[in-house]
């Protein structure tokens, strides 16, 4: 260990367990634990970080970053969530769509206590759709503390682009109920597209309670080792919030844990590209890392039932995992080996035929071929016939086969990387790519991909290419970027531009077009 | 089907997607709009324009202006309502029906909660049964009727009614005016009477619509037989299954022109390249055409049979590629000056689907 030698703490809290690691300066692996997940999921965090510090010296500690499940299962089990006032400024356009129009019941019931369309909003040229109603706006402060609304979402027609009339609302709204009640602004949230942009922002101000106690929560087990460190949060994208951003705006955290895994998994193996099959107990992910980050998937991405813009990674999932259950049904008219798609999941571990259970399952199968090692008795599965063993790897080998080439984007051989409980199901050669890893560490590929996270910043506006050429509508966006990233922590002088996306708009005149840019840098 | 309930949307707003050929506008948005219209002002009653007295005023709505300015600025209704009050007024008669223009893409929804709104049945009909992005490309273009006189109108009260004398004149003014109306505005045009409707229109487009969503539905929800029955009734022939291995896009007077390259995903060495303007218009196999304009082109998502549009499309995804037949009142002298392939600029003859 060099002097000057810094260690990042990372965490993912996963739905079955917490990773945690240690990492040095040169991206070593210093120390890993793997705790179960608690029902209180900062419990199973402090347990974590107890067991990782136990034998590191806490001095070196300089950062630390949590990807975490809270934000997400809040919303699918519609628990901690507050109850949101929201207010669209866009009327008199957009009142054939009310606001959570498209969510389901039970979620819309817990979340929007109030809701208003008022007149304000921009047009696509900036001009307004009708000046601000302020009276409006504090008619509806009290309407919307009268019906115990914890927070507020503002949302304004054409706000990524012209953000001013949800800001003047933000500070009515502060000068009416106080500056510590909280605004969710959803310029500040998310991209163009109202309504998704609107779900967004009344998720976001529904998950701030929910918010503060995971983020006082990390910040109290960090406090308790005495670390008193910079705390960040990972987002979908696989960059970092700081722990305060997080704390406004946990919306952004949702869907962390795939991309820290994906990211983590490269990072670990030292490629930046490559396909990655996380095989867990119940079902294999696979996805594919361009340039060090996930590809994202153009599908609208639902939260819950909500509907949203997010950008979340280009996954797809198929039942194969380590707990899939096998079943034998050759005998007579049987239709064969049956292969899941049910698992008996973390139970795998006492279930499988291989430690004293009654259940065939892949594990078994991969053990009884040599496949697997260091789990389970072999002799408890010796007796399970050649032929089946044959057939039911054939199938893995098959559906790994299909994962993989769907990923892909060309013809090109390209790294496969095999992680997850139950990568030892996936073979040593896998048609169509050029090498299969299984980096070190891999089990804890999330909490190092959290740990290695960097600081970004994004932009995503229309542009008039007639008025300014395109180049310097591309310069401007990616210095706004640039700038986001430094404002989020990034240094100045190692900032990448990693994705430029120019969407022509059709109609519009004046060569408008919608451009987006990402900014990614390591943090200073 | 006689009314329309906000039940019936789903399939309705499948069918769109797919009829929407990649453009068309994403339904998304109009299915919210009609179905809180239907829950608002109750169901709609659909009707057959024969079944409409002979000279009563039949009048169509339907958006015009950008679709990535829709997705910012959703529609209130009312400008759907006043855009048909003002072409009435002008007219001096009430309508006694609304029809939609173009059933495919948001269109096909949006004129739904008009007619549910003013009270008023939706006539079983069209003039494209598919998308296409000028509105003089209709079959009442190739029947001689005037897309005019014809109004727009905003949510804010502003309201303006054309006299045109050609089509294309109309499309022409249409455009520049809702430049000026924020890009997010209704119009009506081709005010027609229900004998005119009943000899020229394309017949049952709703329900061909909501028929073929239903029949998709089913090959999604994974019913045993259901891609087959999809592909027989809807007359429909899988051409290709693919990854996009290249996207090129880029705006020239105004449309959306891409070129989408299909790597075969089949095992065969093949390739397929989509020419589009705004909705999917030739697909080539190894550089010969396969699918041509007015016939349609469809991708479906490989793994979710969801119909892609062309903006949702990215590098990498995995597609399959169907031709639809056009809806047999195509068929007739002007089909292919109006809407084949040469009519967008493509110097290649029309194909016609295999059987």
């Amino acid at each position: 260990m060099s002097t000057g030698d810094e260690f990042r703490i990372g965490i993912d809290v996963g739905g079955t367990n917490t990773d945690a690691v240690v990492i040095d300066s040169a991206g070593n692996v210093v120390r890993a634990v793997k705790v179960a997940t608690t029902p209180e999921p900062i419990e199973g965090i402090r347990t974590s970080l107890d067991e990782l510090l136990s034998d590191v010296d806490k001095s070196l500690v300089a950062k630390a970053m949590l990807g975490t499940t809270h934000p997400t299962n809040a919303i699918i089990q519609r628990q901690g969530l507050d109850t949101v006032g929201v207010l669209r400024l866009a009327a008199p356009s957009s009142l054939g769509v009310r606001p959570g129009a498209a969510w389901p019941a039970d979620i819309r019931e817990i979340v929007i206590g109030a809701s208003a369309i008022i007149e304000g909003g921009n047009e696509y040229t900036g001009a307004e759709i009708a000046p601000l109603d302020t009276d409006a706006v504090r008619r509806f402060a009290a309407e919307a503390t009268a019906a115990g609304c914890a927070a507020i979402a503002v949302s304004a027609a054409f706000s990524p682009a012209t953000g001013d009339h949800e800001l003047r609302v933000g500070d009515i709204l502060g000068a009416e109920l106080g500056s510590a009640f909280p605004v969710s602004l959803s310029h500040q949230v998310g991209s163009l597209g109202l309504l998704e942009r609107e779900n967004a922002t009344i998720l976001n101000a529904a998950l701030l309670s929910v918010a503060s106690s995971v983020v006082d929560g990390f910040g109290d087990a960090l406090a308790a080792h005495d670390l008193a460190v910079d705390a960040y949060l990972t987002q979908n994208d696989g960059t970092l919030l700081t722990a305060a951003e997080a704390g406004r705006f946990p919306v952004l955290t949702l869907g962390s844990g795939p991309t820290n895994s994906m990211r983590g998994a490269c990072a670990l193996a030292g490629v930046n590209d490559a396909v990655v099959i996380d095989v867990g107990g119940t079902s294999a992910d696979a996805g594919i890392l361009v340039d060090g980050f996930p590809r994202e998937s153009t599908a609208a991405i639902e939260v819950g039932g909500v509907r949203t813009n997010f950008r979340m990674p280009d996954l797809i999932s198929i039942g194969l995992g380590g707990g899939t259950i096998v079943r034998d049904e050759r005998a007579g008219n049987g239709s064969g080996l049956v292969i899941g798609p049910d698992s008996v999941g973390y139970a795998v571990a006492t279930e499988a035929l291989c430690v004293g259970g009654s259940t065939l399952t892949l594990s078994d199968v991969s053990l009884a071929s040599g496949r697997l090692d260091g789990f389970g008795s072999p002799e408890l599965v010796s007796h399970i016939d050649a032929g089946l063993v044959r057939d039911s790897l054939a199938w893995v080998d098959d559906q790994v086969s299909i994962m993989s080439d769907r990923m892909k984007s060309s013809r090109d051989e390209i790294t496969l990387l095999a992680v997850g409980g139950g990568a030892h199901l996936i073979a040593e050669r896998v048609p169509g790519t050029s090498q299969v890893l299984r980096p070190q560490h891999y089990s804890v590929a999330n909490a190092y991909g959290a740990g290695i996270a960097e600081a970004s910043g994004t932009v995503d506006r229309v542009y008039s290419y007639d008025r300014t050429s395109r180049e310097e509508c591309l310069d401007d966006a990616k210095e706004l970027a640039a700038n986001a990233a430094v404002r989020s922590g990034a240094h100045p002088d190692r900032i990448r531009i990693t994705a430029i996306t120019e969407v022509p708009m059709t109609y519009v005149p004046g060569g408008g077009c919608r451009v987006l840019v990402k900014a990614v840098g390591p943090l200073a | 089907m006689e009314t329309l309930t906000a039940d019936d949307i789903e399939a309705l707003c499948l069918g769109a997607t797919l009829l929407g050929t990649g453009g068309g506008g994403d339904p998304y948005i109009a299915k919210l709009v009609a179905h809180q219209a239907l829950e608002t002002y109750g169901p709609v009653q659909v009707v057959d324009a024969a079944d409409l007295p002979p000279d009563a005023l039949v009048l169509t709505t339907a958006v015009i202006g950008a679709p990535t300015v829709i997705l910012e600025k959703i529609p209130a209704g009312t400008e759907y309502v006043a855009g048909v009050r003002a072409l009435a007024s002008y007219l001096g008669k009430e309508p006694a029906a609304i029809m939609p223009i173009e059933v495919g893409g948001c269109n096909t929804l949006l004129p739904i909660a008009t007619a549910a709104e003013m009270g008023l049945p939706i006539v079983n009909a069209d003039s494209m049964r598919r998308a296409f992005p000028q509105i003089e490309m209709t079959v009442f273009t190739l029947a001689g009727l005037p897309a005019g006189p014809l109004s727009v109108a905003d949510e804010k009260g502003n309201q303006a009614v054309f006299e045109t004398t050609t089509n294309h004149v109309a499309e022409t003014l249409a455009r520049t005016a809702v430049i000026q109306l924020g890009l997010a505005n209704s119009i009506s045009c081709y005010p027609l009477t229900a004998a005119q409707v009943a000899q020229h229109a394309i017949q049952g487009s709703l329900t061909y619509c909501t028929e073929v969503g239903r029949l998709l539905q089913a090959v999604k929800d994974g019913d045993e037989g259901a891609w087959e029955r999809f592909v027989s009734e809807s007359g429909s022939k899988k051409f290709f299954t693919g990854k996009v291995m290249d996207l090129d896009r880029r705006t020239t007077d105004g449309f959306a022109r891409s070129t989408v390259i299909l790597e075969d995903l089949d095992g065969h060495d093949a390739t397929m390249r989509i020419e589009v303007q705004n909705e999917n218009l030739i697909a080539f196999v190894d550089g010969e055409p396969a699918i041509t304009t007015p016939n349609l082109i469809c991708l479906l998502d490989c793994e979710t049979f969801e119909p892609i549009t062309t903006e949702a499309l990215a590098y990498g995804n995995r597609v399959i590629v169907i031709g639809m037949p056009c809806a047999p009142e195509w068929h007739q002298d002007g089909m292919l000056d109006l809407v084949g392939p040469r009519a967008f600029g493509y110097d290649i003859d029309f194909v016609e689907l295999p059987a």
